[in-house]
């Protein structure tokens, strides 16, 4: 009893000193284990008097609860220390790069068509698709364009010796719709086009998305609209201007061209809106009656408008691309920037 | 259409500027390309007199002149050919600035000094006609700026007309619609008949009335060879981009320009017998102006005398009786003929002429006997001569007669969405030349002046309407969204999905020519006769493919050869495969097709087989395509068959079938085919077909077990031919729906293997719905896979 003092402090400086988890486990079981000198000295109780017995108790346990609460702050510590140095060594250079496949991406004439599909869509219309070989009559002749208009001049068209061509534009969508389906009709035909025509700013191949709609009541207001909110839509330029001047399709009257504020120079005048302000974007009308009847749709009942639009001039708008021929060349490094 | 401001001015004239009137003219549907000065800027040049002329002591070529810019004679060193005395020319005096930041300087030339400079056309910025001096008229006013009198302070406006404006193609044309839009005066220049002075006609006969409804011919004699165009029309056919040639010609150019309407003068010295319009015989032959020799087919219109085919109606002369320099009487044609009797038949032959340009769009049929007399006023004017009656054969019944169209203002309301007062459409209507008839309440009888020939039914007023009121005041709404709702059927995957897997995967999208070149569709479908275009752009892209891996593996060419190593691509579009459509006629299938080369995965430091970058093989592309079949049902509908197919290499290619139908191909570009083209052998190839790929079956939900599962092992030795497929297929046959998964996980050949077999570990994990599986269950399941896997593959648990 007279060295607890002693033997507390001893076992508290053996606490401070063990190097590692299993000395300080030999310094727990040689002080507070079964057979240690602390739980000794409480064994040594039962030697004194029923006077003595319990503040003796009493200081005893007290040096055991301290050299116990020693030993846990110093276990608690190495066990820190060693997940500490164990995490050490797991570290990972997190700047190193990534294992495995990258994603590759859509075409943007893809990308393109996919926004202009969901903002249609959202209005309720259906997206239709043709064939790309056609026949004259889905190509010129419903669409007003008989053999010997001048109208034909305009579309370079690629012939096939039997006298099938490839579709100048998606037009002879609207015909086929109407003639497999009833009134209403709200659709979008998105697709591949063909002319004859190759040069700096023309490719062969190119693509359209042609729009309808044929309900009753439909007027020239209802076609400004849907296009000036799509073509805000699509630029994302909320009082982006856009215009309407009369102009010709056979198969539309009235006709439209339409023309948004020059989107690379707002509209000052630039090289790309070849210092109009304006730009060129698509071209539009009221169904033209005669097609409706080639389409099996009563004029007198319903009116409709149509609008077509090129992908890749709304592409290269967008993007700024500069070169129309680079969307064929599929070049990776060209197809790699529209992720 | 080029349209010279101060031209269009003298016939209509607004209180706009320049600016505002191409503005103006753009947003009634006449689409302005551009507008170009008629010449640069220069300054300090006026119209000089040449007094005298003396040889340059010093320089053969040289002329030493006098020159007298009305209040003062200057000495000035041209060389110039055609320099001489009294000759009016352009003076650029000290000090002037020419085109090109051309100073004029006191100067000496070889000693003699020159106080200025005489000028050519193009040392002013315009074309040169002739080598030269630019030669002006004898009553130019010497000392007058030389922009003031040729008028180059002025504005050529191109104008980008529709098909459906022929009436537009003229100064006349453009003026009268600008006075439409400003309410200005149409001024309209008096042009009364000219009276003939001689009797003399030449006989003319239409055979064919229909094509040729109204013809106008005249004989005029006695005109002046040497006559020249006077500088103000050849500058305003220049500026229009005609080229000047001689009087007549010109005259009946200017008149084309003015009033639209073409015309044609034949030396009458060359004509024999009389005129007869007619259709050509086939296999009869014409040499045109422009010297070419045409075989006539039997639907063209030809202008013929006794001899044959004289000109090729409405689209161009023939040389044979050309006026040329030595002529003196003329034959003058003014005619109307039928659009459709001239359409497309100038590109038949592939011409395109200003004449075709105008008739096949329409030329008002009413205007032939002012056109002959405003040109023969000016040839009379211009080369003098006499002229003689005019003769006329007119067809009236063939004549275009304009339909008198109903119109409601209702109507129109229901076309524009917008309600125009009653008194605006009338007035609209009455402006641009139609004839409008009251018939009541807000409705009208209208029919179109004899210059529009594209005014046929309601539709055509209202657009009138509502281009004259300006598109841009007319309402705009979003309309509402009524009817049915669309849906997609979830029994069809959308093919964005397909697109959209492939890219996660790695693939960059493609999209390339649906025509291609012959011999890459040779090499890939020898035994197939392609769809030809009849007009290829080019002999490269000349057939339609039967295969998207035409359009693929001319793009890893074009990639390789920039030295890019490794390619994952994919194009969705359609295949033409004539003969197998429907009733045997051209298929138009929509495929999906992949192409993949190089590594398997990018170059990665970790991601190292013998410490290299493991190349991509069958198994990985497979692993991209079962991907895409997986969205559509997996391994439990598609199987992949060992298969052989031209394009592909014979030990590495499957073809993949859905419920015995074709789904696609899969395999290694074949070697030989490889080679032909020009490519590294190691590429990979699918091709799916959407409309198999793209069927979904509805998911239908199955109990899940809440037992227990047991997995056995078998390691089985089969010979090395018998398909894993198969095997498997066979195994999961042998068993019940307790069969829940099936696993190959292991493949070997090699040491304690009899040769000519293999080792394939098969994995099986069963559980049942209702129960725990007993050892004594599980046993008789394997029991069953065995029998069958030995009875079928002659396969044996490997010791």
């Amino acid at each position: 009893m007279d060295n607890l003092e002693a033997l507390t402090n001893q076992a508290l400086k053996a606490v401070a000193e063990a190097a590692d988890l299993r000395a300080l486990d030999d310094v727990r079981v040689q002080y507070l284990g079964k057979k240690g000198e602390i739980s000794a000295l409480l064994k040594g109780l039962g030697k004194l008097s029923a006077e003595e017995r319990p503040q003796a108790g009493a200081l005893i346990n007290e040096a055991r609860d301290q050299v116990q609460a020693a030993l846990d702050t110093r276990k608690q510590a190495m066990n820190a220390a060693a997940l500490a140095e164990k995490l050490a060594g797991e570290r990972v250079d997190v700047t190193l790069p990534g294992r495995g496949e990258q994603p590759g991406g859509l075409h943007p004439v893809t990308r393109t068509r996919r926004r202009i599909e969901d903002f249609f869509a959202g209005l309720g219309y259906a997206v239709s698709e043709g064939p790309e070989v056609e026949d004259d009559f889905h190509n010129f002749e419903a669409l007003n364009i008989p053999g010997h208009h001048p109208a034909r001049a305009m579309h370079d068209t690629f012939y096939f010796p039997d006298g099938h061509l490839l579709r100048t534009h998606t037009s002879p969508v609207q015909i086929r719709v109407m003639e497999n389906g009833a009134p209403p009709f709200r659709i979008i035909a998105p697709g591949r086009v063909y002319r004859c025509d190759s040069d700096l700013t023309h490719t062969p191949m190119f693509h359209q998305v042609e729009g309808l709609l044929v309900d009753e009541g439909i007027t020239f207001a209802d076609l400004r609209g849907t296009v000036a909110a799509f073509l805000r839509a699509f630029f994302e330029v909320d009082d982006l201007a856009v215009r309407f001047r009369p102009s010709y399709f056979p198969f539309t009257e009235p006709s439209a061209e339409v023309d948004i504020g020059c989107t690379h120079c707002g509209g000052k005048g630039c090289r790309v809106c070849k210092q109009t302000g304006w730009l060129e974007v698509m071209g539009c009308g009221m169904v033209h009656p005669t097609v409706l009847k080639h389409g099996g749709v009563d004029p007198e009942r319903y009116s409709g408008f149509a609008f077509g639009m090129g992908v890749e001039r709304l592409a290269m708008l967008r993007y700024g691309v500069k070169d129309l021929r680079m969307f064929f060349e599929n070049d990776v490094r060209f197809l790699a920037q529209f992720r | 259409m080029l349209i010279i401001e101060s031209w269009l001015r003298e016939w209509a004239d607004p209180a706009l500027d320049t600016e505002s009137l191409a503005h103006q003219l753009s947003m009634a549907g006449l689409e302005v390309d551009g507008v170009t000065p008629a010449a640069p800027p220069f300054s300090g040049v006026v119209v000089g007199e040449v007094k005298t002329t003396a040889p340059h002591p010093d320089a053969d070529k040289l002329t030493v002149c006098e020159v007298s810019d009305g209040t003062e004679v200057f000495p000035v060193v041209c060389g110039a050919p055609n320099v001489r005395a009294g000759l009016k020319v352009p003076f650029a005096r000290v000090g002037a600035e020419l085109p090109g930041d051309f100073r004029i300087k006191k100067a000496k030339l070889r000693g003699q000094p020159s106080l200025g400079m005489l000028c050519g056309a193009s040392e002013l910025g315009l074309e040169d006609l002739i080598d030269g001096l630019l030669e002006l008229p004898a009553d130019a006013p010497v000392g007058t700026d030389i922009r003031e009198y040729l008028q180059l302070d002025d504005q050529i406006i191109e104008v980008d007309l529709t098909p459906n404006r022929a009436d537009c193609l003229s100064v006349r044309g453009i003026a009268r619609e600008v006075s439409v839009l400003n309410r200005v005066p149409f001024n309209v220049p008096a042009i009364a008949p000219v009276a003939p002075t001689i009797d003399d006609t030449f006989a003319v006969t239409v055979s064919a009335p229909e094509a040729c409804p109204r013809y106008q011919g005249r004989v005029i004699r006695g005109i002046d060879p040497t006559a020249q165009t006077p500088l103000w029309m050849v500058e305003r056919l220049r500026r229009s981009g005609l080229r000047p040639i001689d009087p007549v010609v010109d005259v009946t150019n200017y008149v084309l320009l003015e009033l639209g309407q073409p015309l044609h003068a034949f030396d009458l010295g060359k004509l024999k017998g009389g005129i007869d319009v007619r259709l050509a015989q086939a296999g009869e032959s014409l040499t045109l102006l422009d010297e070419q020799t045409v075989t006539l087919k039997d639907d063209t219109l030809v202008i013929a005398d006794a001899n044959g085919p004289l000109a090729m109606a409405g689209v161009m002369g023939g040389a044979a009786s050309a006026v040329s320099d030595g002529t003196r009487d003329i034959f003058l044609e003014c005619a109307f003929f039928a659009p459709l009797a001239i359409a497309g038949k100038a590109r038949g032959y592939g011409l395109h002429t200003d004449s075709s340009h105008r008739f096949e769009r329409g030329v008002d049929p009413q205007l032939q006997a002012q056109a002959m007399a405003r040109a023969t006023a000016l040839i009379l004017a211009i080369a003098g001569g006499q002229a003689g009656p005019v003769v006329e054969v007119a067809a009236e019944a063939h004549l275009p007669t304009p339909v008198p169209i109903a119109l409601s203002a209702a109507r129109v309301e229901a076309v524009l969405g917008l309600s125009l007062d009653a008194a605006e459409i009338a007035d609209i209507l009455a402006r641009l030349g139609m004839d409008v008839v009251d018939t009541g309440a807000d409705t009208w009888q209208v029919t179109g002046p004899s210059w529009r020939f594209d005014m046929a039914i309601e539709a055509d007023l209202i657009e009138e309407l509502a281009r004259v009121h300006g598109y841009d005041r007319l309402p705009s709404r979003l309309p509402a969204i009524q009817g049915a709702a669309i849906s997609e059927p979830e029994t069809r995957l959308p093919a964005r999905r397909l697109s959209d897997l492939l890219a996660a995967r790695g693939y960059a999208e493609a999209i390339t020519y649906t025509f291609v070149d012959p011999a890459m569709q040779a090499a890939l479908a020898p035994e197939l006769t392609p769809l030809a275009l009849a007009n290829p752009i080019s002999s490269e892209l000349a057939v339609m493919r039967s295969t998207l891996w035409a359009g693929l593996l001319t793009t890893a060419q074009r990639n390789l050869n920039r030295q890019i190593s490794r390619l994952r691509l994919f194009e969705q579009g359609l295949r033409f495969v004539p003969g197998a459509g429907e009733g045997g006629g051209l298929l138009q299938e929509p495929m999906l097709a992949g192409l993949v080369f190089g590594t398997a995965r990018p170059q990665h430091f970790d991601d190292l087989t013998d410490g290299k970058p493991r190349r991509v093989d069958f198994l990985d592309v497979k692993a991209d395509v079962e991907a895409l079949l997986a969205a559509t049902g997996g391994a439990a509908v598609y199987r992949f068959e060992a298969a052989e197919q031209h394009v592909l290499h014979p030990g590495q290619c499957a073809r993949i079938v859905r419920d015995g139908v074709e789904a696609g191909w899969l395999g290694k570009l074949h070697p030989g085919l490889a080679a032909t083209l020009d490519l590294p052998a190691d590429i990979y190839l699918f091709e799916l077909r959407k409309d198999v790929i793209t069927q979904v079956s509805v998911p239908k939900f199955s109990e899940l077990s809440e037992y227990p599962s047991v997995r056995r092992d078998l390691a089985l030795v089969v010979p090395e031919a018998v398909p894993a497929g198969a095997l498997l297929e066979s195994a999961r046959k042998a068993c019940d729906e307790r069969l829940r998964d099936i696993q190959l996980f292991d493949v070997y050949q090699g040491d304690n293997i009899e040769k000519g077999h293999k080792s394939l570990a098969l994995g099986l994990t069963f559980q049942d719905r209702s129960s725990t599986l007993g050892e004594a269950d599980i046993n008789l399941l394997l029991a069953g896979v065995l029998s069958q896997l030995k009875q079928e593959f002659n396969a044996s648990l490997r010791e």
